[in-house]
């Protein structure tokens, strides 16, 4: 089990032509995702470098692959229309990995993405690697071989990890499989301020797949996300979750490369972070060095 | 992106907003000018205050009441010889360029107005308090029930009722009402429409009564407006505001080879890729008892010449003392950086102690890589992980 993609995943990329589009298009399909096709408006009926087809709408893409998500690498000005076309198109599930795109215009897809059309619509960032169920089904830019499929895995345990940075997240793979841990899902869910899913959604949906053991939780400064998913894991999850907050050392009022990262208004410290989730029993690793051990040893592997 | 106090008025008073006049100036004398011209409107009373982005302005000297052209002329001449020091801006301070010269005003009452965006709701907000002109982060912490939270949907901005409803809670009242719901509108319109992050008046005054207006008049006057940086493409305007007096040389520099850099007061210098990673670095470094000397995250698709380019404005900073590399592969490639740390080698030269540490994507070639020029790199060590390479700059600066 996995949560989110899985082997029948049908995924398109929107912008499959542009560089970063084809680049990880054909970096997905070598993993073995189920790539089905792309779009990028005025050279639908055309194929990509892999054969795949192009279309000039996603609806199109949709009614001739059947395709159930999508993959963005829209640039930043035209990212949320690339978004809400999808949600119109009835895709369900939709990963903006483009960075940089206005926040105001974060606002306005995340309204749009309340309208009733659109639920069961489910966003993962922007601003974010993917999601990934290792051996099944990778949607985005991550090194798909660091990855371990649970039953591959030595110790036959599987880890889910949620995450708002990157290669953070690469760590966290790295170290757990390292240590013969599997991975069921890795989810990033972005580096932005306004973003899709967040730690809760996915806490929850680790909660209930029988596959995920324990749960790897990588927050940063800004906000007050951790916060509220810390009062989420104290009342809810069962499982050991082990969690890291970077940013320890960031001075406030400045934005740390993430437009998410930044202390502002007395808000979103690491301190706060750290005090919550160390309330809400999770077991939290003082080094981004421990992120793999600290997961092994909550789960007494 | 930051903007000036005189820019931010100007701003407000393009959408609306009612700020008392003020004039910018750059010299005592025009400084004295400025006075006689609003003298000659009416005014007995100015405020000259200094332009820089920092806050915390008045603490530090940079805000001074003059009565005549002659006390302008010599604030002026105070407040611009020297730099100035807020809480906000280190022991080194500021340099002034530029001051702005504004009416006084009559204050019967001050509050506090501004949008930002609310993360937890994903939505833009409007926040106000009937206790302005002192920091709202104070008012949260001693007084959090005088301070309230609108959310504003974006798709249909701040509706009518929504203000009228803060208005009254705020306790205006008569004419001071309609001010209030209007300035309120405005800055909401303001902030929408240029993509700000942050659109902060404080104080918002209501002056003290007069025979034309009983109730006195709601008026902005200081205000604060940050910028999204992701929207600049979009607001050449607002981007040209942009003072490059105020940005500092190595990260102005930085920026143009679309590097994120910050600096700070440590001795470590890191390079890292993804911002998560190189903040998580930065934490590393001051968990094995030493500080960096700066964020870098040189990006997923950086260049050679882009990472290159990076060394040398992270040696380029005098306190550097090491320097830990740090690269998780994923869509950057670890012989990219492995090349630049040669090329950077030959071109800056490593003086102080290297530490690299490198994994994911062409790893091996990278190690190779390494290993083949560590004799033209005799700083240079190699960890084998975080922890490792940690332990090696720390104890590698201990010894230097």
């Amino acid at each position: 089990m996995s949560i989110l993609v899985n082997t029948n995943t049908k995924v398109i990329c929107q912008g499959i032509t542009g560089s970063a589009g084809a680049f990880h298009t054909k970096g997905c399909l070598e993993y073995g995702t189920k790539m089905v096709g792309g779009v990028t408006p005025g050279k639908g009926g055309t194929k990509d470098a892999n054969g795949l087809p192009v279309f000039n709408t996603v609806a199109e893409s949709v009614a001739a692959t059947g395709a159930n998500a999508t993959m963005i690498f829209v640039r930043p000005p035209f990212a949320a229309d690339a978004i809400l076309e999808a949600a119109d198109a009835g895709i369900a599930l939709i990963v903006c990995i483009t960075e940089g795109i206005p926040v105001i215009d974060m606002t306005k897809v995340k309204q749009a993405l309340e309208m009733p059309a659109n639920k069961g619509v489910r966003l993962i960032g922007p601003n974010c690697p993917g999601v990934i169920t290792p051996g099944e089904c990778k949607i985005g830019i991550m090194p798909g071989y660091i990855h371990t499929p649970v039953s591959k895995s030595a110790k036959k345990k599987g880890v889910g990890i949620i995450s708002r940075s990157g290669t953070l997240t690469y760590e966290a793979v790295w170290q757990t499989s390292s240590l013969g841990l599997g991975q069921s899902t890795c989810v990033g869910i972005g580096g932005d301020p306004v973003r899709g899913t967040g730690f809760i959604d996915c806490l929850a949906l680790f909660s209930a797949d029988p596959e995920t053991h324990g749960i790897v939780m990588i927050g940063e400064i800004g906000g007050t996300d951790e916060e509220q998913a810390a009062a989420y894991i104290k009342a809810n999850v069962k499982k050991p979750v082990t969690a890291f907050i970077a940013g320890r050392t960031a001075p406030p009022g400045r934005r740390m490369g993430h437009a998410g990262a930044i202390i502002s208004g007395g808000e979103g410290g690491a301190e706060s972070k750290l005090a919550a989730l160390r309330g809400a029993g999770c077991h939290i690793a003082e080094s981004p060095a421990d992120l793999g051990s600290t997961m092994a040893k909550a789960l007494g592997v | 992106m930051n903007i000036h106090e005189y820019q931010a008025r100007e701003l407000l008073a393009k959408f609306g907003v009612p700020v008392p006049a003020g004039i910018v100036v750059s010299t005592p004398d025009e400084a004295a000018k400025a006075f006689d011209t609003l003298k000659a409107q009416g005014v007995t009373l100015a405020v000259v205050k200094a332009q820089v982005y920092a806050g915390g302005r008045g603490k530090g000297g940079g805000v001074k009441l003059v009565r005549s052209a002659d006390e302008a002329r010599t604030v002026a001449q105070n407040i611009l010889s020297k730099p100035l020091v807020t809480p906000q801006t280190g022991p080194k301070g500021v340099k002034v360029a530029k001051l702005l010269v504004a009416s006084g005003v009559e204050i019967a009452k001050e509050y506090y107005l501004a949008m930002a965006v609310d993360r937890a709701s994903g939505a833009p907000v409007l926040i106000a308090s009937s206790e302005g002109g002192v920091e709202i982060e104070e008012v949260a912490h001693k007084n959090p029930k005088a301070i309230i939270r609108e959310v504003v949907n974006p798709l249909t901005g701040l509706m009518p009722y929504q203000a009228r409803k803060i208005a009254y809670r705020l306790g205006f009242t008569g004419e001071q009402i309609k001010g209030a719901v209007k300035i309120m509108t405005q800055l909401t319109e303001l902030f929408l429409k240029s993509d700000a992050s942050l659109a902060e008046i404080n104080p918002l005054v209501v002056t003290k009564p007069t025979d034309k207006s009983p109730d006195g008049t709601v008026v902005a006057i200081d205000a604060k407006i940050n910028f999204d940086d992701n929207a600049l493409f979009r607001q050449p305007a607002i981007a040209a505001m942009a003072d490059p007096l105020e940005e500092d040389p190595s990260e102005a520099k930085a920026h143009k080879f679309n590097l994120s850099y910050i600096k700070l007061d440590g001795n470590i210098g890191c390079l890292v890729n993804g911002a998560g990673l190189a903040m998580a670095t930065m934490d590393l470094i001051k968990l094995h008892g030493a500080e960096p000397a700066n964020f870098l995250d040189v990006g997923g698709s950086a260049s050679e010449e882009a990472v290159t380019e990076a060394f040398r404005i992270i040696l380029d900073d005098p306190n550097v003392k090491g320097v830990l590399v740090n690269i998780f592969g994923g869509i950057a490639k670890c012989d990219t950086i492995a090349r630049a740390i040669i090329t950077a080698a030959k071109q800056v030269g490593f003086k102080v102690p290297l530490v690299v540490r490198l994994e994911g994507t062409n790893v091996d070639a990278a190690r190779k890589l390494l290993a083949d020029a560590q004799a033209d790199i005799p700083t240079m060590q190699v960890g084998s992980d975080l922890t490792d390479a940690a332990k090696k700059i720390t104890s590698a600066i201990k010894k230097a």
